[in-house]
């Protein structure tokens, strides 16, 4: 039987397991537009994290009475791949992803102009091809690149970064060892221009003061994830632009 | 009445453009005194206006557009058909044909059939109501001949350039005749299949470079080179 090593989740210089201080955002790699077939998508990595946002429509729903007299109605689903964890996963949609496809509904719907597109549907497709802790978050990431890659009208790109606590330091932007064996969780998604919190949840235990300097601290992780994210957005046509000046 | 960005600067969704007394227009939106973003593109300052050429969208119909759609449904007295956007099309019978329609003798299919391709006019559309089309104008009908190339339909003011100038240089250049769909669709239709090949090139690099200045001359220059290289091609072939 093998035994687990107990491991110090943060040492005593604050370097945590994966060599980040505290406040350290895993690297992040974005690219736009990688699937021909979907109107719209993007591809994230984000530390051992990697994720892909599809996205259909406005199209016509299918089936035709769930269809919505006055907006748009935005799906989606949220998906882990059977090989994106250690232990083969079922491809069977479980409970936590039932879940997390309604979070991340909820947390794209108030930065599209729904109301635009009457009767039609958008929809959304987040597969993550590997996990290793805040997928969630990289998915919204990626998912409202995808939705404005696919030319969908929005008031503000949503972007997602979750902050917590292990060993009593508060941390930025979980790996999968810190989720688990930490203390709590704090997953937030933003829009950056309206400073609005579309998605809050919290896993594990915070005190008041805890809590509010752990949404500070995930809200300044939104920030530094926004500025990749518009970068990643405008790179395929800046690249062209220098090409031909 | 401050602006945040340069004239022709690239933002993405949600940024911040102008402040104050101006009008938001294509592709923004206001909020307050704040005009934001709504899509990726080239910002857009006029006097009083602010808007955004995106540079993806998709196409939403409007009334008077002239679209090229396929045919994917005939009914009892309409045709259904995919214009290229979030809803079907319908095309009715009397929109078609110069006299009555009478059921019991008038085959559709004999006008239109499933995967056919027509030149239309969109003559109603609301929030409300699916788009619907009329035929009965001139140049407008099936498409007998030709090859379609499916282009962002942002691009399409583009194609056509400032007073026509792009798509008059295509036709003269390629010696092409081009029907440009607002849908995003365009039809080349031209005396050989090398001419539309041309064309077709020069239409996707008009789609790929939109964003850029000087395209105009950029594309001319293709094409004339293409074209040279097929007749240095054709006198190498006769010395040979």
């Amino acid at each position: 039987m093998t035994q687990k090593v107990p491991r110090k989740l943060v040492d005593e210089n604050g370097i945590r397991i994966d060599g980040r201080k505290l406040d350290e955002l895993r690297p992040i790699k974005i690219e736009v537009g990688v699937l021909n077939n979907a109107d719209g998508s993007a591809h994230i990595e984000q530390g051992k994290n990697k994720i892909l946002a599809a996205v259909y429509g406005p199209r016509e729903v299918h089936p035709r009475h769930l269809a919505l007299p006055d907006r748009a109605l935005l799906r989606c689903r949220y998906h882990m791949a059977p090989f994106s964890v250690e232990e083969r996963k079922s491809p069977n949609p479980s409970r936590r992803e039932t879940e997390l496809s309604k979070v991340i509904r909820e947390a794209l719907e108030p930065a599209i102009f729904l109301e635009q597109f009457p009767r039609t549907s958008i929809d959304l497709f987040v597969e993550v091809l590997q996990a290793d802790g805040g997928t969630r978050c990289a998915g919204i990431t990626a998912a409202s690149l995808a939705l404005s890659d696919a030319g969908i009208p929005m008031r503000d790109l949503v972007v997602a970064c979750a902050s917590g606590k292990a060993e009593g330091h508060l941390i930025l932007d979980l790996n999968d060892i810190e989720d688990k064996e930490g203390e709590a969780d704090l997953p937030v998604a933003f829009m950056p221009n309206f400073n609005a919190v579309t998605l809050l949840q919290m896993d594990g235990m915070l005190t008041t003061e805890e809590f509010e300097q752990a949404l500070n601290l995930a809200i300044e992780g939104c920030n530094q994830t926004h500025k990749i994210q518009k970068e990643s957005l405008k790179t395929k046509y800046i690249a062209i632009k220098e090409e031909t000046e | 009445m401050p602006v945040f960005y340069e004239n022709r600067g690239l933002v993405t969704p949600g940024d911040l453009l102008a402040e104050g007394d101006y009008i938001s227009s294509s592709n923004t939106y206001r909020r307050g005194e704040k005009i934001y973003a709504s899509r990726l593109g080239l910002v857009k300052y006029e006097e009083k206006e602010v808007q955004v050429v995106a540079l993806n969208a998709f196409y939403l119909p409007s009334i008077g557009d002239l679209v090229i759609g396929k045919i994917v449904e005939v009914n009892i007295n309409s045709w259904t058909v995919n214009i290229n956007t979030s809803y079907l099309a319908t095309l009715h019978t009397s929109e078609a044909l110069n006299r009555s329609f009478r059921p019991q003798r008038d085959d559709l299919t004999r006008l239109f059939d499933v995967g056919d391709l027509i030149i239309a006019k969109v003559i109603t559309y609301d929030r409300t109501r699916d788009p619907s089309l009329t035929v009965r104008e001139p140049g407008l009908g099936k498409v007998v001949d030709g090859q379609i190339v499916k282009v962002t339909p942002t691009k399409i003011p583009r194609i056509i350039g400032r007073k026509g100038s792009m798509i008059n240089m295509l036709k003269k250049e390629t010696g092409c005749n081009i029907t440009v769909g607002q849908n995003g669709l365009v039809l080349v239709h031209g005396g050989t299949s090398e001419d539309e090949r041309i064309a077709i090139m020069a239409i996707h690099k008009i789609e790929q470079e939109s964003h850029t200045s000087g395209l105009t001359d950029r594309v001319t220059e293709m094409i004339r080179k293409e074209k040279g290289m097929k007749n240095d091609a054709k006198s190498t072939e006769k010395i040979g």
